[in-house]
């Protein structure tokens, strides 16, 4: 067990590396650059200047020295400032440093947030708790309503409950985020108005009037999914020779489906639980995008579009990491569950 | 000059005779395929269950919407009426007298008209991109999932790779307007529109290589369509000028079957890896046949049911990703008429007016919902055999 969590791990360090590299070369491309340069220098500046600032900070370097420094394997230099001639900080809102120093993402050094004005880590990480706030509403939201629906309509095949469930659960995995949030807002903020259609002051305090229809919106899509994988599997369940045998002893419906089929039936929907985060990671993004939430999507959309390129690559590695942690313990979660999946 | 107003019933008479077209139509392939349902095998057995019958109802509906876009829409989806600004549902534009059914939207465009025509955007593109994702997936998870080994573990980790990556992170990496100055898509649409030329060629060279008289024609006609849409698609050199296709598209394409075809490797590999197990298979070996024309004429026919269902489900999922692009304004011109930038632009002034923003969302939501129950009954279908 224990070798092949550390063999998933070592793949988990190669994936990462080999995915920031490429999002590293992708923010790196020419255009990508000029955008950046145009953005951080005044107005009208003639394409030499642009190009002289490019230079100046760094970004005409050699791809691998920048990533190597990025990563914190080589020195980060500091500039020299046209002025004076002297090393200067690179971005004097950043404390970079004045001397050549390792200081990368294995150092703990997430860089400088060119949009923001300030280091990444200080933008990025209370971005995160904001987000890891609503995913845990949404979790518990989603979670013990999809179960339920799942295994309501598993527990009898083919019954009227059954076909009206399953058909609102596909309803419910069509409806995309954009969908939803439009429909949800209409129907509770403009018409009913009984919620606040912009979640911008959840930011100061979350209430039910500000904070529920993201929860909904995000919830929704993932309700549909994660309910007709219980309902598979609480189907198989219910085939199986031992509910058979515990109904023939006389056990009553009821009891045969909390004690004997719910055990069995929850394996696989705690795999897809696990596996819904990639999905939630893009709700997330359209979700705060809709409502005004300043959490992790929104900081991933504000660094995308002004090519903020450490922001982004903090971004990247962030999501890439709850990627692939999450398909880990789906993996070592389920060899636990269940007793006949042994993994070497 | 004062703008009139319909009556709600009025409206709705008038949307459903402007969809004429699309209501015989309907009829005609309902009612020949109900009628001959025994005949036409999986397809026929779609119309045994209420499910799949509403299923193909809403898919052909909007294939139908699609092709007649012209006829049901009453104006040009792009055109402006500055009296018709904000318009509420039901307005009649004075100068025509034709009515602006589902209302104006915040540049004065027809909602309705601009609703249908996004259809054709979404119907182009979907099928066309899983299509392409399926070869890319079926013509990678095929050695994959066949041989194992070295193969199999080099094509999992990319593909694995690309799954790692948070689908709005690679849209917004790869549909910028700034790559569209870099090599990068037309290097992509390279390689991912070779993949179609291969399969084919392989299918055929491997069934047919004793016969030389229809391998001649066959291999020839793949190499000769498949050779005049690539060079249409990626170089835009096509010399007849039929096919092209516009670098804003070609680039959403290109991201849309990169970001889709990893899953379809994924399927493909873990249905060839169970079948490959079967005698049949093991037959075809004893024989001497070789490992392709095992894996195309043994094993890929075995894994089609699985893989139709997937497809069906992919086109929905490829409809939301369009939407997800165009509501975050990337690759579509900002005036597009697809449904995803609709939203986004009705969403945003949803406090002041909302019809602009429910039909296209209804038309998203309706199109995948078909999908989707298309799927289930086709693999409820598949399941009885």
């Amino acid at each position: 067990m224990l070798s092949f969590v550390i063999r998933r791990l070592g793949t988990m360090a190669l994936t990462m590396l080999c995915l920031t590299m490429i999002v590293f070369f992708l923010v790196n491309l020419g255009p990508n650059l000029k955008k950046l340069a145009i953005s951080q220098t005044e107005m009208h500046t003639s394409a030499e200047q642009l190009e002289a600032w490019l230079v100046n900070h760094g970004y005409r370097q050699n791809f691998f020295i920048r990533y190597g420094q990025w990563l914190g394997i080589m020195p980060k230099q500091p500039v020299t400032d046209p002025a004076t001639g002297k090393p200067a900080q690179r971005f004097s809102f950043c404390n970079d440093p004045v001397v050549p120093t390792f200081s990368g993402i294995l150092q703990g050094d997430f860089g400088c947030s060119t949009k923001f004005k300030t280091t990444v880590a200080s933008k990025l990480f209370p971005a995160l708790s904001a987000t890891g706030i609503l995913m845990l509403c949404v979790l518990a939201v989603m979670v013990p309503i999809s179960l339920l629906i799942g295994i309501l309509a598993g527990m009898r095949e083919g019954s009227r409950t059954d076909r009206t469930l399953s058909v609102a659960s596909i309803a419910s995995t069509a409806t995309p985020e954009y969908v939803s949030g439009v429909i949800f807002t209409v129907i509770f903020a403009s018409w009913l108005g009984v919620l606040n259609g912009s979640a911008a002051s959840a930011s100061q305090g979350i209430t039910f009037y500000n904070f529920t229809l993201p929860v909904m919106t995000l919830a929704i899509y993932g309700i549909g999914y994660i309910a007709r994988m219980t309902r598979a599997s609480m189907v198989e369940v219910m085939t199986q020779q031992y509910i058979r045998t515990a109904r023939l002893k006389g056990l009553s419906f009821g009891s045969v489906v909390i004690k004997h089929a719910l055990r069995n039936a929850l394996i696989a929907p705690f795999t897809v639980i696990m596996l819904q985060f990639p999905w939630l990671l893009t709700g997330v993004v359209i979700v705060e995008v809709m409502f005004r939430y300043q959490g992790f999507g929104y900081t991933l959309v504000e660094a995308a579009g002004n090519n903020d390129i450490d922001l982004l690559l903090g971004c990247s590695l962030v999501s890439v990491f709850i990627v692939l942690i999450t398909q880990l313990i789906s993996d070592v979660g389920y060899a636990f569950l269940n007793p006949r999946i042994r993994v070497q | 000059m004062q703008v009139e107003y319909l009556s709600a019933f009025n409206v709705v008479l008038g949307v459903l005779t402007r969809f004429w077209p699309v209501w015989i139509a309907l009829a005609l392939v309902m009612g020949a395929s109900f009628g001959y349902k025994k005949k036409l095998g999986l397809y026929g057995q779609l119309f045994d269950s209420g499910v799949g019958i509403v299923g193909v109802g809403i898919c052909l509906f909007w294939l139908f919407t699609a092709i007649f876009a012209s006829t049901i829409s009453p104006f040009d989806p792009l055109a402006q009426v500055p009296i018709m600004k904000d318009a509420l549902p039901g307005a009649i534009e004075p100068a025509s007298k034709l009515v602006y059914y589902f209302g104006g939207d915040k540049l004065a465009r027809d909602v309705f008209s601009r609703m249908v025509y996004g259809s054709q955007i979404v119907l182009i593109i979907a099928p066309a991109a899983t299509g392409f994702a399926l070869m890319v997936g079926i013509t990678l998870g095929l050695p994959a999932g066949y041989y194992g080994g070295k193969i199999d573990t080099v094509l999992s980790f990319l593909a694995n790779l690309v799954l790692a990556f948070p689908v709005i992170l690679l849209f917004y990496l790869l549909v910028t307007p700034g790559i569209m100055d870099t090599p990068i898509p037309y290097a992509m649409a390279g390689l991912f529109f070779l993949f179609p030329i291969i399969f084919f060629s392989v299918l055929f060279w491997t069934r047919y290589k004793n016969r030389p008289d229809r391998l001649y024609i066959l291999l020839g006609l793949t190499l000769v369509l498949g050779g005049w849409i690539y060079a249409g698609l990626v170089f835009d050199a096509d010399p007849f000028k039929i096919i092209h296709i516009d670098p804003n598209q070609l680039n959403i394409f290109v991201a849309v079957v990169f970001a889709s075809s990893p899953g379809v490797f994924r399927i493909v590999r873990g249905l060839v890896m169970d079948i490959k197990t079967r005698d049949y298979v093991a037959a075809a070996q004893t024989r001497g046949e070789s490992p392709w024309y095992i894996m195309l004429w043994e094993i890929l026919p075995n894994a089609r049911g699985p893989l139709i269902v997937d497809a069906c489900l992919r086109i929905g999922y490829t409809t939301i990703l369009l939407g997800t692009l165009g509501y975050f304004g990337l690759g579509l011109a900002p005036e597009s008429p697809d449904w995803g930038t609709a939203i986004k632009d009705a969403s945003r002034l949803l406090r002041s007016f909302i019809h602009p923003a429910l039909p296209p969302t209804i038309a998203l939501m309706s199109f995948v919902l078909g999908l989707n129950l298309l799927a289930d009954s086709l693999r409820e279908q598949s399941m009885k055999d």
